[in-house]
């Protein structure tokens, strides 16, 4: 019989190993999957994870998808180290593209160099307003947040949805539902030529800085902390519960609500029905695999974004089934839940009975 | 209670015939490891028919472990059990009630939102709490034994007494030749311990045996007929405890002669300055579960300790929250500190004026168990040790003043990087209360400070409380343990159902007078 | 309104309601044992999925009901793996749970995209089912219309009246104090955990089979979270819960024939958003009363259970 004992402190060592155990699992089930759907496996694991890093426009590619998921899983790991629970971040980044977007529509022709920053602004400010109804709503009425930032998430869905088909509808766009394409000055510098790396990459590291500042040094990080271990010792220690709702809402709101306006005013250039590949909710995996930790998180967010460009190239190589990245992503997180026992328990093999009475 | 140690009394007649008899119960070398804990060492132990037989031991000797694996909760990892001459095996407690053990637990183990008679069901091997039978046969044995009860309610209506009764009753259905009690006192008022030992000898006479886990010396002194005491997981003597007397005894338990707190009694003059007044606070339960409080009195003053008794439910926790400021009050004037308002200043507040807490959940509420010692100093000290700067920690310092505790109250741990939780409960309480301490209060409230303390933890501690009110401070301690608070307070008063009575001078009170306002009886009492 | 067209809406409200039904249901004995499965949109899509498959490769109702019921409860079992037997976080699992079903239900369904399926018959009941209104709503609904009543009562009967029913309440209410009785946690909480998933698969199964019928990504389109939303909504209460699903089956009804009627110049966005706001107003309605949903919540619900504690 296998029985777990309760480790007196947590394991350090498992706790830097585990994800690494969970990414070796994912990638030898991973082989498995690719053979039970008859394509050759080491193949496949190429075209998926060594292709795409192959030459500079793939580099490019990785932190152009490594951006808005790097940035929006650092303002939930805040949330998640307090216990909050807020699901709902491609909620906030549709609303964070539609503020961002409408600024550059509205300035259409007449932009400014006061516009993208705006822009930015403007997402940071619609992501945190999409938030902060969950927030309101858990610390006034005791509403579950994840609940609530979810059913937000549809709503966004469909706002955006009616903003392209209908007030916002490009006029020459033959019909599409689509804005038109933003005006030059609305558009992210290009960091390197040849790729679409954009000036969001720099960005979402001072994200990931500033987090792990007060992460690791900061009371606000403290609070948070003890908010999310022990609930009543920080009320015990005077900290606000609220509060740390608030501010940790408001932050993975703007932090999502930023990736949005950036993914449009980057990559994309317009609003369009579907402007994220659910980046939300990918970023709920890349927080847990960099164990909530902003330097840890950096690190998932560009795996996680390798296995978006390694299945796009892998359908385009091998003409796998895209469906295949979420398969995989899902599976990640799995194994990394499943392999976290052995940072709080010690696992034991034994006889069951033996030495016992008989 | 009654009973004197000086006259021994009879055995009665059943006990001495069971002593001839095969024992009911032998335990042979039970072994039981726990990761870096030897929790019982070749136990051996006779339980006779008829008697009631004790189990004595310091929090932390083994008896709960012990238990455990009589009743089939853990398995023993070597050793034999011989029920009534046969060797048995006790995989879960099915087989342990099979046999006939019958077990009433420390902690309550009913279900709060279930019915008294669902509850009893759930410990029989069928049917539920609608069955009629079911619901006639409880009413039969608690109208028997004097233990009234209606199958009706729902267990968190009931008080921690008639709680306790629906354990008993549902333990006595399985008709039990054992019964297993693991303190049960430990929550009842003095009138209630008494008529709890009229229903064990009452069982006793009716041949059945009953082991008594306790570590209250008199307790055992007056109800049973043999002891069996356990340190560090071994059994060290077997005794009549009828013959020994609470120092004997108590020297069998800790395995050195133990003076108890040094103290010399601070014996406050009453005219310190008055630190905290309380004036007609009614207070609503933080969870529906609770107490809430209805117009509740109080006064501190500087240098004395003031102990508030009570059975635990009564209004403690209401209380604790709201002079701790974890829940502020409806009214900022119902609590003055230093004569300002402060009802409606939340915990941090009232910190930066010089009020520390020593919550009752030492791992849980007055410690964050996962994390280190240095930053559980943080915790409650950042404000008055100036740990933070512009909203910046200060590791360093967070650690020098938890070595600093770790140093002044013999805390026993692996330096102050180790988690809470990897300390024993004597030594994180000593971390916690010598954290709070040396803050340098003027007004200290302590709730059970030394409820699941070792011996000589809890003596430190009790002395470290007496110290800090003679250096001038004002020290409020809430406890069950009334020994506790006649050692080292200067008035007590006593909760009940959310009302305070007025304080008492210790010296001019007795136990039977406090015991009375513990039961709710107040106009008797005064 | 004349009696057809009655009849034809409280035919579609509860063909609306059903799938919220099963997976409420399923969701409800799953937390009354103290575990919060999070993943039942993920459980649905792949019950959603393989019910389709199945009913479309072999033209059996019945077998593709069983597949969609299947993959719900494996679906479930995976959760119950990670939560019961290595302990996990049961909210992190659960979205874990719901990504992947997301995921793997695109994969295998990549390929029957748009492909049609005949519904799952509806019955009929000799001259009874032409009875107007009374008729197509009673005697004229397919067999999970049925199924879910009768899992319904079969749950509150359950629940309430058996002794299983109160020993899984017992578990979901103190496991501590269930385990030292002697009753199997870990086993109890498995089984409540894998019907939560069985009914979830059910409910996705309705939705491929016969609401749409059809097999289209993502086309369970939230219905596991306000399943989970009603649940609260129904302070875990089983007959609450069959009111619940019916008062959001019939404003899903409601929205549609606004938009279906032309008269209301309202964008189709806003009237689709109806479902999701309303589930944040019915969860501010009951959350807002903290005490009571203390009191109906099972107090064990989401904890991980250890034995040593």
């Amino acid at each position: 019989m296998i029985t777990l004992d309760r480790r007196p402190e947590t394991s350090h060592i498992w706790l830097y190993a585990t994800p690494l155990l969970a990414v070796f699992l994912t990638v030898l089930c991973g082989a498995i999957l690719f053979a039970f759907l008859g394509f050759d496996p080491a193949d496949a694991l190429h075209a998926y994870f060594i292709l795409p890093l192959a030459d500079q426009y793939g580099l490019g590619e990785l932190t152009v998808k490594a951006t808005p998921l790097a940035m929006i899983a650092v303002g939930l790991a805040l949330g998640f180290r307090a216990n909050v629970w807020n699901i709902g971040a491609e909620g906030q980044l549709t609303l964070g593209a539609i503020f961002g977007g409408g600024l550059a529509l509205a300035f259409y022709g007449q932009e400014g160099p006061l516009l993208l920053p705006a822009m930015l602004i403007g997402g940071m400010v619609g992501g945190a307003l999409w938030a902060a109804i969950p927030a309101f709503l858990r610390t006034r009425f005791n509403a579950n947040e994840i609940l609530v930032s979810l059913m937000l998430t549809y709503v966004a869905g469909l706002l955006l949805s009616y903003l392209v088909t209908g007030p916002w509808k490009d006029p020459m766009g033959f019909g599409f539902p689509q804005t038109r394409l933003f005006g030059e000055g609305a558009i992210l510098p290009i960091l390197l030529d040849g790729t679409r790396m954009h000036i969001g990459f720099p960005l979402a590291l001072v994200a990931v800085a500033a987090a792990w500042f007060i992460v690791s040094r900061s009371l606000f990080g403290f609070q948070i902390k003890v908010v999310g271990l022990t609930p009543p010792a920080a009320g015990y220690a005077g900290f606000s519960g609220r509060r740390i709702i608030w501010a940790t809402l408001m932050i993975g709101g703007a932090l999502a609500g930023l990736a949005g306006a950036i993914e449009v005013s980057g990559p994309i250039g317009q609003l369009t029905p579907s402007i994220s590949p659910g980046y939300g909710f990918t970023a709920i995996i890349v927080a847990f695999l960099g164990r909530l930790h902003p330097v840890g998180i950096l690190l998932a967010a560009l795996l996680m974004a390798l296995s978006y460009i390694g299945g796009e190239t892998a359908q385009i190589e091998l003409g796998l089934p895209v469906a295949v990245t979420g398969v995989f992503q899902g599976m990640l997180l799995f194994f990394l839940l499943a392999s976290d026992v052995l940072v709080h328990f010690r696992v034991r093999f034994r006889l069951r009975g033996a030495g016992r009475a008989a | 209670m009654q009973s004197d140690a000086s006259s021994t009394p009879p055995a009665p007649p059943s006990a001495i015939r069971g002593a001839q008899a095969t024992p009911r119960l032998r335990l042979r070398d039970v072994t039981k490891h726990f990761p870096g804990c030897l929790a019982n060492d070749r136990v051996s132990l006779d339980l006779q028919p008829g008697e009631i037989h004790a189990l004595l031991g310091e929090n932390g000797a083994g008896k709960s472990t012990l238990v455990k694996i009589l009743y089939g909760v853990q398995s023993a990892d070597s050793g034999t059990i011989e029920w009534e001459g046969r060797p048995v095996d006790i995989p879960n407690p099915g087989t342990a009630r099979a046999l006939g053990i019958g077990m009433v637990f420390q902690h309550f183990s009913l279900f709060e939102t279930l019915s008294v008679a669902d509850n009893v069901a759930l410990a029989l091997g069928s049917g539920t709490g609608r069955d009629a039978s079911l619901i006639q046969e409880i009413s039969r044995l608690s109208e028997e034994y004097g233990l009234a009860l209606d199958p009706g309610r729902i267990v968190h209506e009931l008080s921690v007494g008639e709680r306790q009764r629906v354990e008993i009753v549902r333990c006595l259905m399985q008709n039990p030749s054992l019964i297993v009690m693991d303190e049960p006192t430990s929550v009842l008022t003095p009138h209630e311990v008494t008529r709890l030992f009229s229903v064990l000898r009452r069982l006793r006479d009716e041949g059945r045996t009953i082991l008594y886990i306790s570590h209250k010396l008199q307790e055992i002194r007056d109800l049973c007929d043999r002891a069996t005491i356990l340190r560090g997981g071994k059994v060290v003597a077997s005794c009549d405890p009828r013959v020994e007397t609470p120092k004997s005894l108590a020297a069998l338990m800790i395995g050195r002669s133990f003076d108890g707190p040094k103290s010399d009694k601070p014996v406050s003059t009453g005219a310190g300055v008055p630190l905290l007044e309380v004036h007609g606070l009614s207070q609503e339960a933080a969870s529906p579960f609770g107490t809430s409080l209805k117009n509740v009195s109080l006064h501190v003053r500087a240098g004395e300790v003031l102990g508030i008794a009570g059975v635990a439910g009564n209004g403690q926790n209401t209380l604790l929250a709201a002079l701790s400021g974890e829940s502020v009050s409806p009214r900022d004037d119902w609590i003055k500190f230093e004569g300002k308002s402060i009802g409606r200043v939340g915990a941090r507040g009232r910190r930066d004026m010089g009020i520390t807490f020593v919550p009752e959940e030492r791992l849980g509420h007055g410690s964050v168990p996962d994390l280190s010692l240095d930053e559980n100093a943080l915790l409650s000290g950042w404000r008055r040790w100036g740990l933070v700067r512009r909203g910046l920690i200060s590791r360093g310092k967070a650690r020098e003043k938890a070595e600093t505790v770790i140093e002044a109250f013999n805390v026993v741990s692996a330096g102050s990087s180790a988690a809470a939780r990897s300390l024993s409960g004597g030594n994180l309480q000593k971390f916690i209360i010598g954290r709070e301490i040396l803050q340098e209060p003027k007004l200290l409230i302590a709730a059970q400070p030394t409820w699941g303390v070792d011996a000589g933890s809890a003596a430190a501690i009790q002395t470290a409380l007496m110290e800090l009110a003679r250096s001038g401070a004002g020290v409020i301690v809430v406890s069950q343990d009334l020994d506790e608070l006649f050692m080292i307070s200067d008035r007590v008063a006593v909760i009940f159902d959310g009302h305070l009575s007025e304080s008492r001078p210790t010296h001019a009170t007795t136990a039977e007078e406090v015991g009375l306002l513990m039961g709710g009886l107040f106009e008797a009492a005064s | 309104m004349d009696m057809l067209i009655l009849s034809s809406v409280a035919v579609s409200i509860m063909a609306a309601s059903t799938p919220l039904l099963f997976a409420a249901m399923g969701e409800l004995v799953a937390e009354k044992s103290g575990v919060l499965n999070l993943g039942v949109e993920g459980m649905m899509l792949a019950g959603a999925v393989l019910a389709f498959i199945v009913g479309l490769e072999t033209g059996s109702g019945i077998l593709a009901i069983a597949a969609g019921a299947a993959m719900g409860a494996l679906m479930a079992a995976l959760f119950a793996v990670l939560t019961l037997g290595l302990l996990a976080n049961q909210v992190a699992t659960g979205l874990a749970l719901t990504l992947f079903g997301i995921g793997l239900s695109a994969l295998l369904g990549q390929s029957y995209v748009g492909t049609p399926i005949p519904p799952l018959p509806k019955l009929s009941v000799g001259g009874l089912s032409d009875i107007p209104l009374l008729g197509p709503v009673v005697f004229g609904q397919d067999a999970l219309v049925y199924l879910s009543f009768a899992m319904t009562a079969g749950v509150a009967y359950f629940l309430y009246r058996t002794r299983a029913g109160l020993v899984l309440r017992s578990v979901g209410e103190n496991p501590h104090a269930a385990h030292s009785i002697g009753f199997p946690v870990i086993a109890i909480r498995l089984a409540a955990v894998l019907f939560g998933g069985a009914m979830a698969g059910i409910g996705g199964a309705y939705m491929s089979l016969s609401y749409t019928p059809m097999w289209a990504e993502g086309m369970i389109a939230g219905r596991g979270w306000i399943a989970l939303a009603l649940v609260v909504f129904a302070t875990w209460r089983p007959a609450r819960i069959l009111l619940g699903a019916y008062l959001f089956g019939g404003l899903t009804i409601a929205q549609l024939h606004m938009q279906g009627s032309g008269q209301i110049e309202i964008p189709a966005q806003f009237l689709n958003m109806v479902p999701y706001l309303a589930t944040i107003v019915v969860l501010v309605l009951i959350s807002r009363d903290a005490t009571r949903i203390r009191l109906n919540a099972p107090a064990s619900i989401g904890k991980v259970f250890h034995p040593d504690g």
